[in-house]
């Protein structure tokens, strides 16, 4: 059942709309491939420990956005704001550092490094992932540490029993697991998932959801890439609609699934994915 | 490739020096010698510091510079054939070869325990009495004939890469396929001896069998199975050794010319000296390219490589045959490889491992233009001829490569989906 | 008829010869860089040159042999870090084309009349490495068992290499367990995913790069301090690719495979020369191939060994079954 956080409550369901408490603020961004604007959003805000799902027909942008944000494709125009701070022109691995820790549609587990080596190298270790440090030693503590919250981790997503197999040799459920658990090995304060439920059987994604609900109950921000609606439906505290690389819409996602330019996004492309 | 492939670029000169054999010394082993001497009029002059050097099979065996008498000797391990080198950087000021084509002589035979004596014609240099325009003019023309061969070659490079993502490092190796068979069919004892005209049509098509076989046997099963592209890489690595010395074993180490056009006087071709050949051979592969970029834009089956080049499971989903497609890049890219080999083995000579040599430059010129894209090769394949060749105006001509790759360098910094590739993300 | 025996003792003296502990540390260099890292470094063979000569011109210009040791090796620090900024960002085919350029193109320079004050040119640069062989304990004598035997000079080189290898072996063991070397196999997995844990990605690369050349290094002058010579012709794009067949042989990515990929690989291509000579000699090929063919012959039969093995076995002659069973992506 889709708790409604309290905060969004009674905001104005329309796109741009200003939170009370914003964790991420974009404005202005703009990436366009050729001559096509891939991305576009005037302005979006993210409230601060809720669960927002980004929705939108094939090509609408979702990725692309989520690629910029991140850091991992670069805009053309536009900035974004992370606890107020401008996070423009900061390489990827330094927005990951900073909080905002995202994953990928087609999973990409290190398949020849063990599912706790997974979680471990996810883990920040200044001293040991260094050259000298790797050179001098003096990194086992922190080592030490980092295992015994890796392992954690790794019982948490009841991947514990695998701790020693290859990550390659999991099932593709499994691999959704994994890539949650390394991401939340990095401390994020905004995970960005990107499609955490594509191809992973219907037991597996209950499970997953109910991980991401908890991540939100302790505090986390979640905003997540879905295309199901029944999922959308029901996790989610807010809902953002892009389509053509704008935001269409956003709201509670009853309010938003009625809106008739998502239902109308929806029927250009895809005829009746959208069930309301 | 090497400086001399490329210094040679103008035209190897194909006849042999006058050479004449003295006698043995008794107990040493062969060796070959020579003594240089500036010949004005009457009057010698001995030239020092020269270098010569004393190659087999592309091996360096050994050099020399000539001492204050002019004389030098270069002792050889064997009976056999040798290749004999001066280079033309290392005369004194103001003096040439009298024939700037002689600067290599591709075939000095040496008997056992023989002291063979080999003769370069020096002379006071032309080089500095030719107006500066003329160079330019000269050197760009040059440039051009180099650019119309790597444009050629390059194609096929990059097709096949915007189809499979493969890389091909035995590309240039397809290159060294064409010249031979085309050597095979017209002036080796072996075949038929037709006119290179006409041999140059099996050579072709052989080429194009070759690259569908291929194809067929080997990449296609190999993405079948998912190999990863670093694999792909090294994979095509070990096929550049398996062609390029199978090659040698077959053909020998030798540079060989053809038999047909093998020899032409230079014509003035307004204020530039340049061999008719060369002349032809822009032409040939101007009307090729041409052809080309019809076939890509207008037929069904160019239109197709370029979807499947774009993203081969779109493409696949709207019902094109990614696997004949990409045969018929194969087919068409070794074709137009082997062509580029023919008229490269046409403008200088045929030799086992001239594409190897040219593989560097092919590369500049598809990074240059953008790698997958078919127009992007032929583009930077004459900014890479063009640029390689005038670049003599201001460094050693030994830089010839090192200027290539500063070109494909910079690119990376600056561009590095080239010049007409699409913006996407390479990295 | 062939002489088995000797055919074998041949092999041996090549498998743990010189040219073995060569490259078994070259291999080393590369296998950080291919094999950890998942770097196509093809221009293994410029940081090689680059040891060598930086070594032979130190001693040349009045200085130390061991100095010229270390300017080699800064010096292939300085050539990975200039090959790498303008391709590490890009995807693994740009390092590839970049290396293989640059390889070739330090050759010409080394060879180029511009360079010759400093390289000698063609002739290159020779008895630079008395100092090493005044340092060899082994009195006059032959060292080894039965006909596999080596005087005290080939014996000292041996024996330093191997120790050498075993050195910079122990060097890349304390790395690739420490974090860092987590990092650096996560990124040959996965580049993006790594990045995405906040990973660097472009500075690991840059220090596997480095490191691994300055190995390669370490083994180019090596190779030069055994032969006393440096020239520009015989460092040839061939010699990378030994390399690079001597760690898919051992298996990349594990920590004995070059030094177990040299040993094996320099068997091999010894007993294959040897074999084929005899067969000529015992008249095998009949007019079909002649003395000068065995040496192309060989190569080629090398391009079938690299292209086998990188398609069926490539994690190495002993690879477990199961790293290869693992999908790549």
């Amino acid at each position: 059942m889709s708790a409604e956080s309290p905060s969004l409550h009674g905001l104005p369901p329309e796109p741009g709309v200003p939170k009370p408490d914003p964790i991420l603020v974009v404005h202005g961004l703009r990436r366009s491939f050729g001559g096509l604007h891939a991305v576009n959003v005037r302005h979006l805000e993210i409230q601060r420990g809720t669960i927002t799902s980004l929705i939108g027909p094939n090509g609408a942008g979702k990725t692309t956005l989520f690629n910029v944000l991140s850091g991992f494709d670069k805009e053309q125009e536009g900035e974004w704001h992370l606890n107020g701070g401008a996070l423009v022109g900061i390489p990827c691995h330094r927005l990951a550092r900073m909080g905002m820790v995202r994953t990928f549609q087609l999973t990409k587990s290190l398949a020849r490094l063990t599912v706790l080596e997974n979680a471990m190298v996810a883990a920040q270790h200044p001293k040991g992932e260094s050259l000298r440090g790797a050179l001098l030693g003096g990194w086992r503590d922190v080592e030490a540490k980092n295992e015994v919250r890796a392992r954690e981790m790794l019982r948490r997503f009841t991947l514990d029993h695998m701790a020693d197999e290859y990550a390659g040799s999991l099932s593709g459920g499994q691999r959704k697991l994994l890539e949650m658990a390394r991401a939340l090995m990095v401390e994020p304060e905004i995970l960005m998932l990107d499609e955490p439920t594509a191809g992973v059987n219907p037991a597996l994604t209950q499970s997953l959801l109910h991980h991401i609900k908890r991540l939100r109950d302790e505090g986390m921000t979640v905003v997540f890439i879905e295309h199901d609606m029944d999922v959308v439906q029901e996790i989610s505290d807010w809902v953002v609609c892009m389509n053509e690389g704008q935001v269409i819409a956003e709201g509670p996602s009853r309010v938003v699934a009625r809106n008739p330019a998502v239902v109308d996004a929806y029927l250009g492309a895809h005829h009746g994915e959208v069930t309301p | 490739m090497t400086r001399r492939a490329l210094a040679s670029a103008v035209l190897i000169g194909l006849v042999l020096a006058a050479a004449t054999a003295s006698s043995a010394a008794g107990g040493e082993g062969p060796s070959i010698r020579g003594t240089l001497e500036n010949v004005e009029g009457t009057e010698r002059v001995a030239v020092s510091g020269v270098l010569v050097t004393v190659t087999r099979d592309g091996e360096v065996i050994g050099s020399a510079v000539s001492d204050e008498a002019g004389d030098w000797e270069i002792p050889v391990p064997g009976p056999g054939l040798y290749a004999v080198e001066l280079d033309v950087s290392t005369l004194p000021e103001g003096l040439a070869l009298t024939d700037p084509n002689r600067s290599v002589l591709p075939r000095v035979e040496v008997g056992s325990s023989q002291r063979k004596v080999v003769r370069f014609n020096i002379g006071p240099g032309s080089i500095s009495t030719v107006g500066n325009w003329t160079r330019v003019w000269g050197l760009f023309l040059i440039g051009m004939k180099l650019g119309a061969v790597i444009a050629l070659s390059s194609i096929g490079l990059s097709l096949v890469y915007g189809v499979t993502k493969l890389v091909n490092f035995a590309h240039g190796d397809l290159v060294t396929l064409g010249a031979m068979l085309a050597f095979l069919f017209s002036a080796s004892t072996l075949g038929p001896g037709w006119h290179l005209l006409v041999a140059a049509v099996p050579a072709l098509v052989l080429a194009g069998v070759f690259g569908a076989t291929q194809e067929i046997w080997l990449w296609r099963p190999l993405r079948r199975r998912r190999a990863g592209t670093i694999s792909l890489i090294v994979i095509s690595i070990g096929m550049s050794f398996v062609i390029r010395y199978v090659i040698l074993v077959a053909f020998a180490g030798l540079p060989r010319p053809y038999r047909s056009y093998a020899v032409q006087g230079p014509i003035d071709f307004f204020g530039a000296s340049i061999v008719p050949k060369s002349l032809i051979v822009i032409v040939v592969a101007a009307a090729i390219l041409v052809a080309v970029g019809l076939f890509l834009m207008r037929t069904q089956m160019g239109t197709a490589m370029r979807a499947v080049s774009d993203s081969s499971d779109l493409a696949e989903s709207s019902g094109i045959d990614v696997n004949r497609v990409i045969l018929v890049t194969w087919i068409l890219g070794a074709g137009l490889a082997a062509l580029g080999g023919i008229l490269l083995g046409l403008s200088e000579q045929v030799q086992w491992d001239m594409g190897a040599k040219l593989l560097l430059l092919i590369f500049a010129a598809v990074i240059l233009g953008g790698l997958g894209t078919a127009f992007g090769a032929m583009l930077g394949g004459f900014v890479i001829g063009v640029s390689v060749e005038m670049s003599t105006l201001f460094l050693p001509v030994e830089f010839k490569t090192a200027v290539a790759l500063g070109i494909l360098v910079l690119m990376l910094l600056v561009r590095p989906q080239g010049l007409l590739g699409v913006s996407e993300r390479v990295g | 008829m062939m002489d088995w025996v000797a055919i074998l003792v041949e092999s041996v003296r090549s498998a743990i010869g010189v040219p073995a502990a060569a490259y078994a540390i070259s291999a080393v260099g590369l296998n950080l860089q291919f094999g950890y890292t998942g770097l196509l470094n093809f221009g293994h063979v410029g940081f090689m040159l680059v040891g060598a000569y930086g070594m032979a011109i130190t001693v040349d210009l009045g200085g130390n042999l061991w100095i010229g040791v270390l300017v080699g090796i800064a010096l292939a620090v300085l050539l990975g870090a200039i090959i790498g900024i303008p391709t590490l960002r890009l995807r693994a085919d740009y390092l590839a084309i970049v290396t293989i350029a640059v390889g070739e193109i330090l050759r010409l320079v080394v060879r180029s009349r511009f360079a010759a004050p400093l390289t000698k040119g063609i002739f290159g640069i020779q008895r630079f490495a008395d100092d090493f062989f005044d340092l060899n304990p082994l009195p006059r004598g032959r060292y080894g068992i039965g006909d596999l035997r080596f005087d005290q000079r080939t014996a000292w080189v041996v024996i330093v290499g191997w120790a050498l290898a075993v050195l910079v072996t122990l060097l890349v063991r304390r790395l690739m367990r420490s974090p860092w070397g987590r990092v650096i196999r996560a990124i040959r997995e996965e580049e993006d995913a790594t990045r995405s844990l906040g990973k660097n990605v472009f500075a690991y690369k840059m220090q596997s790069l480095m490191i691994g050349g300055a190995i390669g290094a370490l083994a180019g002058a090596y190779l030069a301090i055994d032969q006393q010579n440096v020239s520009p012709d015989s460092y040839i794009p061939l010699l990378t690719f030994y390399a690079f067949t001597v760690v898919i042989m051992g298996g990349p990515g594990t920590l004995w495979g070059p030094v177990a990929g040299s040993i094996l690989f320099w068997f091999l291509f010894e007993f294959l020369d040897e074999v084929m000579t005899g067969a000529l000699r015992a008249g095998w090929f009949g007019d079909v191939l002649g003395a000068t063919d065995i040496g192309p012959l060989r190569f080629a039969l090398f391009g079938i060994g690299l292209m086998w093995l990188m398609a069926y076995r490539p994690a190495g002659l002993f690879g477990s079954r199961e790293e290869m069973l693992i999908d790549e992506r």
